[in-house]
């Protein structure tokens, strides 16, 4: 009895890892079959801009306005936690470093894939379930080409741009709470952070961070779209799974790249 | 007279339940035909297969002289240029304006100025009477309007075999008449070959030229329309005159009454 | 949406976007200083380099002149290799000295160099003969109890 009900359990959690192995190996196939299909993309920009007009300028007011709160409270709780150091001044450094590294990249794509991610996967879901995609296919039309493509493209190349606005915002945020509000000098806190910021390492490799959260955002909301049952459930079920898998998968691939970027590439 | 469209000794089967059994149809040029039969009997898997849209297996499909078997998707896209189809609800793109959705073709695959598609537009909204609405959304339309666009996109490229999707399905009786003789109409005036599935009875026989009545996978009668409004088979003058019980039982096919209630003969 | 209208605040979306990358680079980070010019690599072996890391400052009279490239074991001498990308703006004499120094008592470690004054500059690829490394504190405790206590003759187990 016992022995039966372990055994079972160990089947389900089995069962259970399979299918998320398949889930991300689908997702992987399905972003190679985009990749082959860019082409028209790149043909004809104005889709593109037009995705990138529905992903990256309507997730502007979010991602500006959360930018500005998180580097306000960055603000206030490195001011008060530096202050026991008698190091305030270096709150810029904190504000900078954390927003540059980490929470940019990180916050904006799960913003992005909240905001972005599960309207590509409804709007996606949807055009099957009304079979507009079948109907693009019988006009011998690919619709991973014609719609897939030009989605994923539009959130591939808007997150980076909202990463680097979310950053901006935040840094402003900082400097609002500790230089204006609190009375931080403000020659230390722009100098200081600019003797701990570096170009290549920090800047640079946020940005690195957010390209590779836009590949994988855009990829998943595609995907679920595109693989979404036909029905209302099938579509909500996928937007929800969009919104869940996106946000495991930042926080994971962030896990990794910072893990790469600390100790260098090789 | 050449056949456009044949299917001979066609199995199909989704897993191992079969469709489709030993199918035999032909289509010939220049006509009108409708597959008729009860929602699930595998017409519309039928009309599928017609479009490339799932292969068979067993047996051969034949459009305009070529097997669709084993076609490569490139052989198949460049035969469906040649084809047009009208989906269930229109399957009218809902990001597109009505004008855009009749143009969507000839800006995909032509290489036509936008002046000349405009005219070509203009013309083909005007035969389903609607180049009033060119500018409206697809949302905001009636059902029966919609419908007559997608009628309008689907001949844009004055293909030489259109097929239809439950054409009828979820129209008021006004605007059934109007596609019912739009569907003729431009069958005729495109010099066209047309194949309907449908389960509206009275409507399409008034405009077809040969009927196919499929029952569970099996062609059970064919002929004109007046032959199959005199048939005798008690399968087709149940489904002609709506007839609750029949030769189709009234009841899916299930225990006994007394089995499933658990009452036992004592 | 028309068409022009969709471009325009794409448009301005991509131009927000740059802007924030140009803050970024060089209101935020160090790309202003110049500090990602050409560089020239110098070499120095220190006996003990304390918390050097990589990326590490170097500076010459406090300013930062550049970044420590790589620091390894170097198993012929027994000591450590340190690799220093230097400013090419900023040529140093030949009799230059480095050491590992710390900025305030629990800061960061960096390396100083001194110009020295010979007539004769530092190429690429260089070594700093002249060095100090990093002084360990516990070491400096341990010498400080040593010296005190030498007479009644203490052992050197105190300098672990």
């Amino acid at each position: 009895m016992v022995l039966e009900a372990t055994l079972r359990g160990i089947r389900l959690v089995g069962d259970r890892t399979l299918r998320i192995v398949e889930r991300i190996g689908a997702t992987v196939a399905f972003l190679v079959m985009t990749l082959v299909h860019s082409a028209t993309s790149f043909r004809r920009f104005d889709l593109v801009i037009r995705e990138i007009f529905f992903a990256g300028v309507q997730s502007l007011i979010i991602i500006l306005v959360s930018g500005l709160f998180v580097g306000m409270v960055l603000g206030l709780q490195g001011h008060e936690t530096l202050q026991n150091y008698g190091s305030e001044q270096s709150v810029g450094v904190l504000v900078a470093l954390s927003l540059v590294r980490e929470l940019g990249p990180v916050v904006a794509a799960l913003l992005f894939a909240s905001r972005a991610g599960s309207a590509i996967t409804a709007e996606i879901g949807l055009m099957k379930a009304t079979e507009q995609l079948s109907a693009m296919e019988m006009m011998a039309i690919n619709p991973i080409a014609r719609v897939v493509a030009p989605r994923f493209w539009g959130g591939v190349i808007s997150m980076p741009l909202l990463a680097m606005l979310f950053s901006a915002m935040g840094i402003i945020g900082g400097f609002l709470v500790a230089v204006v509000l609190i009375g931080v000098d403000d020659g230390a806190f722009w100098s200081q952070m600019q003797a701990a910021v570096d170009f290549r390492h920090d800047i640079v490799n946020g940005i690195i961070k957010s390209l590779v959260f836009g590949v994988a955002v855009s990829a998943i909301a595609t995907f679920e779209g595109y693989e979404a049952p036909p029905t209302a459930e099938g579509v909500s079920g996928a937007t929800t799974r969009t919104v869940v898998s996106s946000s495991l998968a930042i926080l994971a691939l962030d896990l990794v790249l910072t893990a790469f970027m600390l100790k260098g590439w090789n | 007279m050449t056949n456009l469209v044949e299917i001979s000794n066609l199995n199909f089967g989704y897993g191992s339940r079969l469709v489709l059994k030993g199918i035999n149809l032909a289509v010939p040029k220049g006509s009108l035909v409708a597959i008729m039969g009860l929602s699930g009997c595998g017409k519309t898997t039928l009309l599928r297969l017609i479009g490339g849209q799932l292969r068979a297996r067993d047996g051969t499909v034949t459009v305009a002289g070529q097997r669709l078997n084993d076609m490569s998707q490139g052989e198949l896209y460049a035969l469906r240029r040649r084809l047009g189809m009208l989906f269930q609800f229109g399957a009218l793109f809902t990001d597109l304006s009505v004008y855009d959705n009749v143009a969507f073709q000839m800006r995909e695959h032509t290489q036509l100025p936008e002046s000349v598609i405009r005219d070509l537009t203009l013309m083909k909204l005007n035969a389903v009477g609607l180049r009033g609405v060119q500018s409206l959304m697809p949302s905001e339309m009636s059902g029966g309007m919609a419908r007559r666009v997608a009628l309008a996109r689907a001949t844009a490229l004055d293909p030489e075999l259109i097929l239809y999707d439950e054409p009828f399905a979820g129209l008021d009786p006004i605007s059934l008449g109007v596609i019912g003789q739009l569907i003729r109409r431009l069958n005729d005036a495109l010099g066209a070959t047309s194949v309907l599935v449908t389960h509206d009875v009275q409507e399409s026989l008034k405009i077809v030229d040969y009927v196919y009545f499929v029952s569970e996978g099996v062609i059970v009668a064919q002929g004109t329309p007046d032959q199959i409004r005199a048939s005798t088979l008690p399968f087709v003058h149940q489904f002609i005159w709506g007839e609750a019980d029949g030769p189709m039982p009234f009841h899916y096919p299930a225990r006994t009454m007394s089995d499933d209630l658990g009452m036992r003969e004592a | 949406m028309e068409r022009s209208t969709l471009n325009l605040w794409v448009g301005v979306f991509v131009l927000l976007g740059f802007f924030a990358f140009l803050v970024l680079a060089f209101k935020v980070g160090n790309l202003s200083a110049g500090g990602n010019g050409t560089t020239y690599t110098l070499i120095a072996h220190f006996d003990n380099i304390g918390q050097l890391k990589e990326r590490a400052p170097v500076r010459s009279a406090g300013v930062l002149v550049g970044r420590v490239k790589s620091v390894r074991f170097d198993p012929v001498h027994y000591n450590a290799e340190v690799q220093m990308a230097i400013d090419t703006k900023f040529p140093f004499p030949k009799d230059t000295s480095a050491s590992v120094l710390t900025s305030g008592i629990l800061g960061e470690q960096y390396i100083g160099l001194d110009a020295g004054g010979d007539e004769k500059m530092l190429k690429d690829g260089d070594e700093i003969k002249l060095v100090q490394g990093a002084v360990v504190l516990e070491r400096l405790i341990g010498q400080f109890l040593f010296n005190k206590a030498q007479d009644s003759g203490a052992d050197k187990g105190a300098q672990k």
